[in-house]
């Protein structure tokens, strides 16, 4: 195919060819050329399917605001939906691909959804698919699903990389037009720190599309100047392919960066980097988008706003059609009809709703003043428009324009409303502008060049004289002035033809009118109730035209109909970009223990505690089945000795002369009277009375304690520590730091645990049971004078001891424990074996402390001291959690032995229902026990305590099961506690 | 938003951990008469203004420092900032 549409002019590269496909057709284009302006060279205007009636559509703008040719981009796991061609730079390979339609895209099938669009207006979903109401989920959804809709997804994980970047600067200008180059040369010769921002690939922004002149020299030529200009300055950062799609608080703006998208694949780049910019100033010159006016059948192929028509032509060397006809309200509009007729282009005619002298003439072109568009024919692009006066008119293109919008969205990120401004018949923003932003150019409603330029630079003035500097350039570019008289005109009536104006969301007038007949009257509701400007564009060329529409149907004013709210982004970004390289294993940081490489050296498997990756279990050859593993090292370390890693428990330093009194204010137990060298359990509540955390403190000096917090609750327990010391009670004189990291901690249990440590722990330090007894804690040395510290405490029931060294002596540690165990045939435990023992032995762990549980329910109610105040002590005694029926955490067993308890049962009386009412509690964990042979649980259960013996059913509906259990002193093994004493 | 940490200079929110109502500093005496009940509204009971707030941020990933920052809830203006722990030896100093 050829470039039948390519006229030899624009900013595209015609000396070098590039190759593309669409739907599997191989065209040529240019470098500088959009897939959009290369389409339209080679005479390509169907490009998909409209979202609902499947109407044929083609390109409708040049920029970012398209709502109609959306196409899929690249193939297999690269695959791209919904990306607008109108900014897809074209490179050499590049594969694109219709959206909606089933069957070619000339012949969809589901255009059929057309002909019923009668059944189809506003809120069909609502009204149409009511009965009956199990078709919805199964039948109604899916077929609307699959009939309506945009692109596809590969279904495959995305293989780009996504980055995050932060940006300081003196001044952000957000477009890098007529406005933000003049801003942008005048900052940036006076020694600001500048970010020039811009979404296109090319500076310039409308001085490409133009034929305008700045300072006597061509407007691309001037643009291209000017950044050449910033270029070579230290001080300014230039930003293509950025677009600033967000303003946030204090100056902060998010951006996106397009950093390989226009290239064949990312060779090892990031994809896009989304940026963070903190700014002390912003002025956004984000300029101003065309809107269309409203007419039937103003949706087909080859009807394109009319400044877009003539970027084309004048930025790319492309003309969209061959006979290009004008429907205009203003005079900016007639540009497009003098700028193509200047480059060869047959102009048919040219419509202007307003009843006045034409502006210019045109030759060739047939000129009618005060007349409309009243319909169009062409079944897959324009042929043929209707005029008011009855003739009818040949036309391949006819170019549309209602007037400019200024884009006022990143003035609204912060609750900021745009204000109607009667002589442009556009919303301009509003006088309260985010703190520090600064608006110039068409975004503030200055629709000339001449205009833009000189807000631009003296926007820049402003900020240099509040940055205390001086400005190095007096007087702004110049630009000729030009008409620019506009007639607001939205759209025009007619009793046949459907007349578009959300083109994205098949919004018609019909449809707006509809709604208002409903009762829908808030713009907002307007909004959600048709759908009207949402979607991949937001509506960008449609909201003014809508509310326009609706203000006609109320009565009232533009001004007091009001817009909907702008939020950010101001264009699609990618949730891959918003994730950066936060995904998959990269979620969120993790840690290893110091003996995970031993660990991962012997096979263990790992598992997700917290922040950290522990050790779950280490199976052996032979080993089938992890329950197997699981017994093994359970068994192990009941008959001789095991060791766990267990670092990861938070080691909170606790230091100063009220150190004793603060761990007396923060744990529900006594703490003023723990001994040096000695070890306690500690009970953490809340203020409102429940369980926060458990752990032990030990006192390891006078003034010196060392706490232990749970895995996953070390952050937050740190957290409230120095809440209650800095904001409750600052006359204490004590000091916190995070030690978790500083120590590497192992567990050494079971019967041989002491002979182990004896070989390795110097010979200076007794450690028998008379010396160093249960609870007992001390600084030693060990393997000849390495610092370690020795806890005598016992998880696992147990005689046991928690070894610890500077973490930088923990993955030595874990090999001399082992090597010494080597006698005792010593083994390395997981989290599931220390699970299972610590079930076996009745302590709560994290299922029981989830935040629900009060000291009462896990049977430490009597810890609970009435003579001292603690965190969480007054509302602890608050009726409801210490009535006679609460919760008490009890053991089960099953009556028959052979049976499985599951986690999750609830707890019902014998006889009784499974039901809410009959609910008396539930199992919160449970085991295998190697040790009695049989399945064993934890649960709260209602007067647990008094009811020792009694049957009750553990009710598993979710599972379809239902196990008699008996309610059993939680403490399985050993419960006098003599093996830990021993 | 920015945060003016009073040692640190302005600092970005992400370093810190929100946490509530600058009124929590004030925690009641357990030995009233009332002190359930004070504890209750101490606990749950807040103001929740269109305006300036009072209220506590956390420098988890920085000093560890409890500040009270004062925002406007409609605009997140930032109108003052101060290290909790002066604000509660005032309190003290002041009853």
């Amino acid at each position: 195919m050829t470039q039948i549409n390519r006229l030899p002019c624009g900013l595209v590269d015609q000396t070098t060819t590039l190759k593309f496909s669409f739907n599997g057709n191989i065209f040529e284009g240019h470098p500088g050329d959009t897939l959009a302006s290369a389409l339209l060279a080679n005479g390509q205007r169907l490009v998909g399917r409209s979202f609902k009636y499947h109407r044929p559509r083609g390109i409708f703008t040049a920029g970012s605001e398209e709502p109609n040719a959306l196409v899929e981009l690249r193939t297999g796991a690269s695959q791209e939906p919904n990306t607008r061609a109108t900014v897809t730079e074209l490179f050499d390979g590049l594969e694109a691909r219709s959206q909606n339609h089933r069957g070619s895209l000339a012949f969809d099938m589901m255009a059929v959804t057309d002909l019923l669009s009668p059944f189809l207006g506003a809120g069909f979903y609502y009204k149409t698919f009511m009965w009956p109401k199990s078709f919805w989920e199964k039948v109604y959804e899916p077929a609307i699903r699959s009939a309506a809709g945009l692109g596809s997804l590969s279904g495959e994980e995305d293989p780009d990389v996504y980055d995050k970047g932060f940006l300081h600067c003196d001044l952000l200008i957000i477009g890098a037009g007529p406005a933000g180059l003049a801003a942008a040369l005048n900052a940036g010769k006076a020694g600001l720190r500048v970010i020039l921002a811009d979404e296109d690939f090319r500076m310039g922004g409308r001085l490409n599309a133009e034929t305008l002149s700045v300072d006597g020299m061509p407007g691309t030529d001037w643009a291209a100047k000017a950044a050449g200009e910033l270029m070579n300055m230290s001080n300014v950062r230039m930003m293509t392919r950025t677009t600033v799609y967000g303003g946030y608080d204090h100056g902060i703006y998010g951006a996106l960066e397009r950093v390989t998208d226009h290239m064949p694949s990312s060779g090892g780049k990031p994809r896009q980097i989304l940026w963070r910019i903190y700014s002390k100033h912003a002025i956004l010159a984000a300029g101003a988008t065309e809107r269309p006016i409203a007419f039937a059948n103003n949706d087909r192929p080859g009807i394109m706003l009319a400044g877009a028509v003539r970027a084309y032509a004048n930025r790319w060397g492309v003309t969209p059609g061959q006979h290009v006809t004008l429907f205009t309200n203003n005079d900016d509009g007639w540009r497009t009809a003098s700028d193509l007729q200047a480059r060869g282009i047959n102009i048919a005619a040219i419509i202007d709703s307003r009843s006045c002298d034409a502006p210019a003439q045109i030759a060739g072109a047939e000129i009618f003043m005060g007349t409309h568009v009243i319909d169009t024919s062409g079944r897959l692009g324009i042929k043929s428009i209707k005029l008011s006066n009855r003739r009818i008119v040949a036309t391949d293109c006819l170019a549309v324009s209602g007037g400019w919008n200024p884009n006022v969205h990143l003035t609204c990120h912060q609750r900021g409303k745009p204000e109607w401004r009667d002589d442009i018949a556009a919303f301009v923003p509003g006088a309260a502008l985010p703190n520090a932003m600064h608006v110039a150019g068409a975004a503030c409603g200055s629709l000339t060049l001449a205009g833009a330029l000189t807000e631009g630079h003296r926007a820049a003035d402003l900020i240099i004289s509040l940055s205390g500097k001086a400005s190095h350039s007096e007087t702004p570019p110049r630009a000729e002035a030009e008409a620019a008289s506009i007639s607001a005109f939205w759209h025009v009536q007619s009793d046949t033809g459907r007349a578009w104006i959300d083109l994205q969301n098949d919004v018609t007038v019909k449809d707006i009118k509809l709604a208002h007949k409903e009762g829908y009257r808030s713009v907002e509701h307007l909004k959600r109730y048709t759908t009207l400007g949402m979607a991949t564009d937001q509506g960008k060329t449609a909201n003014v035209l809508a509310l326009a529409v609706m203000a006609e149907q109320t009565g009232q004013s533009i001004r007091e109909t009001g817009t909907t709210i702008f939020r950010p982004p101001y264009t699609p970004v990618a949730i891959g970009a918003f994730a950066g390289r936060a995904r998959g294993r990269d979620f969120r940081p993790f840690r290893l223990t110091p003996s995970h490489n031993w660990a991962a050296v012997q096979g263990a498997t790992f598992v997700e505690a917290g922040a950290w990756l522990r050790a779950q279990m280490f199976p052996r050859a032979g080993e089938s089945h992890w329950r197997q593993t699981v017994d093994r090292e359970v068994a192990q370390t009941r008959k001789s000795v095991g060791i766990c890693d267990v670092t990861t428990l938070g080691k909170i330093d606790i230091q100063g002369r009220d150190a004793a009194e603060f761990l007396n204010r923060v744990y529900a137990n006594g703490f003023a009277k723990l001994a040096v060298g000695k070890v306690r359990y500690g009970l953490m509540l809340r203020e409102d009375g429940f369980v926060m955390d458990d752990g032990t403190t030990a006192r390891l000096a006078e003034h010196h304690y060392l706490m232990t917090t749970t895995t996953a609750n070390a952050g937050l327990v740190f957290r409230h520590l120095e809440f209650c010391r800095q904001c409750l009670w600052p006359e204490l004189d004590v000091h916190l730091i995070s030690v978790t990291d500083g120590w590497a901690q192992f567990s050494v249990a079971g019967p041989n645990s002491r002979r182990l440590l004896q070989k390795i722990v110097d010979p200076t330090h007794n450690i028998s049971n008379a010396a160093f007894p249960y609870m007992a804690c001390g600084d030693v040395t060990i393997c000849g004078g390495t610092r370690a510290r020795l806890f005598r405490i016992s998880f696992s029931g147990e005689l046991a001891y928690e070894l610890a060294v500077p973490a930088r002596f923990g993955a030595a540690l874990i090999s001399v424990l082992m090597a010494a165990g080597d006698e005792f045939e010593a083994i390395a435990y997981g989290t599931e074996a220390l699970g299972a023992m610590r079930i076996e032995k009745g302590h709560p762990a994290g299922n029981e402390l989830n935040g629900q549980t009060t000291a009462l329910n896990l049977g430490f109610g009597a810890m609970l001291s009435d003579k001292k105040d603690c965190i969480g002590n007054t509302l602890s005694r608050r009726p409801a959690l210490v009535a006679p029926d609460a919760l008490r955490m009890m053991g089960f067993k099953p009556v028959d032995l052979s049976q499985s308890l599951a986690s999750g049962a609830h707890f019902v009386a014998s006889g009784k229902a499974a039901t809410t009412e009959n609910d008396e509690g539930w199992m919160t964990s449970v085991t295998f026990s190697p040790e009695l042979g049989h399945s064993i649980g934890l649960g709260f259960i209602k007067r647990g305590h008094e009811r020792i013996g009694e049957i009750v059913i553990a009710a598993d509906p979710l599972r379809g099961q239902s196990i008699a259990v008996e309610i059993v002193s939680p403490h399985f093994v050993d419960p006098e506690g003599v093996r830990l004493r021993g | 938003m920015i945060i003016n940490h009073p040692l640190l200079g302005p600092r970005d929110a992400q370093e810190f951990t929100y946490f509530g109502d600058a009124s929590l500093i004030n925690r009641p005496d357990w030995q009233a008469e009332d002190a359930a009940e004070l504890f209750y509204e101490y606990l749950h009971v807040r103001d929740n203004p269109a305006g300036e707030h009072r209220e506590l941020w956390y420098h988890e990933h920085g000093d560890r420092s409890w500040l009270v920052v004062t925002r406007n809830t409609l605009t997140h203006e930032i109108s003052k900032v101060e290290i909790a722990r002066d604000v509660a030896l005032t309190r003290r100093h002041g009853q």
